[in-house]
């Protein structure tokens, strides 16, 4: 093999390999994309089909509703302008409690969310960022 | 008093470095002795001055002076004593103090050991480590001062992060700062390099331990961050692709792949433009990383309360680093190329394909990483990155990386007598074929094509790191072994590890949530746990809530766990404290939740096969990276770095 035919099959060699990661790599970065939603946004439009989605707002104060000594937990999640109940079984993290900040990660089933895991906050005094904008949306909503 | 006189420090330490930076490259590049005698001196003065502002906050802490903001915020008298020295990196401020002593720690250790460089370059290297330095202390003066007072002063601090308060947690930034800032002096080299517009393979014998020597302290780092996640955040993990463990990943695999260009351009003079290029984009992305994590645009355990004009200087200083050297790369680069051959199959064509594996790996993490970041600039919807992208795209790049290193190591260096090679590479392929397929089908019964094909590339990776001194061994003849060469076995032999110790905890670990009453039992993977109920404990700084289980196996005892749920005094903030059995083969991790009523407690218990190696295998690294730059030609290298006679070449052939 020439010097030149094997740069140019070294050259082809790499451009191949690259181009097979990123397509590969834009692939699974499409499908694993998580959108975010406050309760008003999940009202107001038309879902992505059986996709899993990060739902965010507050813990409604008195929401949490669980059946005696089973992991089974009900709560309901709202912007202050609109609401949404979920269900999970599971341990809940350290820092979920009533009129606390959260993030749901899971599916609507229905009129409900299914979560998978709860994320709530890392300190008492943070806010998710996206539930503070989406419950700052919410209040400006009603203006306009 | 004490925390002006901090400050005062800070300033001087400024001040010198900018004498540093000035006389340094100044003297470099007229030449002038008299200009480049004054680096080292200053480079000392500088670590002196650095020192005692940390010493002074380190005393502040000890005091429980709360008239010093940074020390009410973070500490509290009844925090203990070790947790107050660890306090003082426990936040933003003075960890940047942390990070320019390790900075200055650095400088210090290059200003020794370039005694025997060329003066030109080692000027060079010094004051561009200068530069550096003036950016880091002119941020902690500007925008975060460790040393401001608070008026009027508090009665008592508001205490350590309660996650903060642990052992891995003392020595994990620490580390992590001797890598991340380790990296400036590759970077350092690689500016001198083009500055005077000479690259020879003597420059990468100089840079090779550097870079080793940082690489090794960030594997560290990681591993224990790592490690401390899996115990401290309660719910065993072990690594969540959370956007601040990306952000000190990224330079790792770049690192690694540094790493491995400079043995190119050590022993083979070529790949010297792409060595630069990684040399510049590694430390770029350690800064890139600190953007992140300290500008509160991420949000996570590590980001401390966000401040904008942070995130701006940051930034700025990103900018013109990063601006800067890749302008200096465009104009220079061309010039240092020197083209020397090699066939398809070689050693050299191995390296660049580990090159091109490991750079794609850390640029679809950063895409990861800063997409969600990029639509949030621009008020796009919100979005995350889900998990299975990083594992997917992470296995697209490392799985052929790990399987072409077993044959790549065993490659010769320009050519390869194929039929030399391929027959030595039979016995580990048959071996990780035996092992793997036994541990895995029979072992753990099974699994996923993935998991399966996981451990046999794990063991395959092990077999073909000890091909050689197995061989060796057998002829009786261990000697001809370089430590170069010990340490890239023992490297090597520690990713093996690694991804066994990955493979099979994330494919074959068993995870329940579960609502347990006094005395109630369950079973899992093949152990009984006998729940015992709750007793209040109290603890130095908290109270908490102490849950008792008794685990077995079949009738045979096992362990006693007391995992807690605690409540920190000060800041009220609930935790919970896993508790863990570890042996080498398994961890059995529990954790408790929250009381459902009805004398249950919800726990999540958890069995861990393996999960140990993840940790033996990071040391492994570690260890290798240790001894690889012990090796003689090192020292050989700069006794003769001022006449290159044939003793250095000598050395390369030698060694290679």
């Amino acid at each position: 093999m020439t010097p030149r035919r094997q740069r140019m099959l070294f050259v082809a060699l790499i451009v191949m390999g690259v181009g097979t990661a990123t397509a590969f790599g834009i692939k699974a970065f499409q499908e694993n994309l998580e959108y975010f939603y406050s309760p008003s946004d999940i009202l107001a439009q038309e879902l992505p089909e059986d996709r899993t989605i990060r739902l965010g707002g507050m813990v409604e104060e008195g929401s949490i509703d669980r059946a005696t000594g089973s992991l089974k937990v009900n709560f309901v999640v709202t912007d202050f302008a609109k609401r949404i109940a979920v269900e999970y079984e599971g341990v809940l993290p350290d820092l979920f409690t009533d009129g606390q900040g959260v993030v749901a990660i899971g599916k609507m089933n229905g009129e409900t969310f299914t979560a998978d895991k709860i994320l709530a906050k890392h300190d008492e005094s943070y806010m998710p960022p996206e539930v503070t904008e989406a419950l700052d949306k919410a209040k400006g909503g009603k203006e306009y | 008093m004490i925390a002006e006189l901090g400050n005062y420090c800070l300033i001087l330490a400024l001040a010198v470095a900018g004498a540093q930076s000035y006389f340094s490259l100044l003297g470099a590049h007229r030449q002038d002795a008299a200009f480049m005698s004054v680096s080292r001196p200053m480079v000392m003065a500088q670590l002196v001055l650095v020192t005692m502002a940390f010493l002074l906050l380190v005393n502040l802490f000890l005091q429980n002076d709360f008239s010093v903001l940074y020390v009410a915020s973070n500490s509290n008298s009844e925090l203990p004593t070790m947790y107050r020295v660890a306090a003082v990196w426990g936040a933003h401020e003075g960890s940047l103090v942390l990070w320019m002593l390790i900075q200055s720690l650095w400088m210090a250790a290059v200003a020794i050991r370039s005694r025997n460089l060329p003066p030109g370059f080692s000027s060079r290297v010094l004051g561009v480590l200068g530069l550096l330095s003036i950016g880091f202390l002119l941020f902690i003066l500007l925008t975060s001062n460790p040393f401001d007072r608070l008026f009027p002063p508090a009665m008592d601090g508001r205490d350590l992060n309660p996650l903060l308060q642990d052992p891995a947690l003392a020595i994990h930034p620490p580390l992590l700062y001797t890598g991340y800032v380790g990296f400036s002096v590759a970077f350092a080299f690689a500016i001198a390099a083009l500055l005077q517009g000479k690259l020879d393979q003597r420059w990468a014998r100089w840079t090779r331990p550097w870079t080793t020597a940082a690489w090794m302290f960030l594997t560290i780092g990681i591993a224990l961050g790592s490690w401390w996640a899996y115990y401290e955040l309660g719910w065993g993990g072990w690594w969540m692709w959370d956007p601040v463990e990306n952000a000190s990943f990224m330079p790792w695999l770049v690192g690694t792949a540094l790493i491995h260009s400079l043995a190119v351009t050590e022993k083979r003079g070529t790949f010297k433009s792409w060595t630069l290029l990684l040399a510049i984009c590694a430390f770029s992305l350690s800064l890139l990383g600190t953007f992140l994590v300290r500008s509160g645009v991420l949000v996570s355990v590590h980001s401390f309360a966000s401040d904008p004009a942070r995130g701006a200087f940051i930034l700025a200083f990103l900018v013109v680093v990063v601006g800067s050297s890749l302008v200096l790369y465009a104009m220079r680069a061309g010039s240092l190329e020197s083209s020397a051959g090699f066939k398809l199959v070689s050693r050299e064509t191995a390296l660049l394909v580990n090159n091109i594996l490991l750079v794609i790996a850390a640029i679809l993490i950063l895409i990861g990483t800063l997409y969600p970041l990029f639509l949030d600039a621009f008020n796009l919807p919100s979005i995350s990155v889900g998990e299975p992208y990083y594992l997917y795209s992470f296995l697209l790049c490392t799985l052929p990386l790990v399987v072409l290193m077993g044959v790549g190591q065993h490659l010769p260096w320009k050519r390869v007598d194929g039929a030399k090679v391929l027959p030595r590479l039979r016995i580990p392929l048959i071996v990780a074929l035996v092992l793997g397929l036994l541990v895995s089908l029979v072992g753990y019964g099974g699994g996923s094509v993935l998991s399966v094909v996981g451990v046999v590339t794990a063991f395959w990776v092990m077999a073909t790191a000890l091909l050689d001194p197995v061989t060796r061994l057998v002829s009786g003849n261990l000697k001809g072994i370089t430590r170069g060469h010990w340490g890239m076995i023992l490297a090597h032999l520690g990713v093996g590890v690694f991804v066994l110790g990955a493979t099979v905890v994330s494919a074959y670990d068993v995870d329940q949530d579960l609502a347990l009453g006094r005395g109630e039992t369950v079973d899992l993977a093949g152990h009984t746990f006998m729940f015992q109920g709750v007793q209040p404990v109290e603890g130095p700084n908290y109270s908490a809530i102490e849950g008792t289980l008794l685990i077995s196996e079949g009738i045979e005892p096992v362990a006693r766990l007391t995992p807690q749920k605690r409540t920190y005094r000060v800041q009220q903030s609930p935790m919970t404290e896993s508790s863990i059995d570890s042996t080498f083969m398994r961890d059995i991790y529990v954790a408790l939740g929250d009381p459902l009523g009805g004398g249950k407690w919800s726990m999540r218990l958890q069995f861990k096969p393996l999960v140990f190696l993840l940790w033996l295998g990071s040391l492994l690294m570690f260890l290798g990276g240790m001894i690889a730059i012990t090796d003689k030609r090192y020292r050989v290298a700069s006794a003769t770095a001022k006449q290159p006679t044939a003793s250095g070449e000598e050395a390369v052939a030698s060694a290679s």
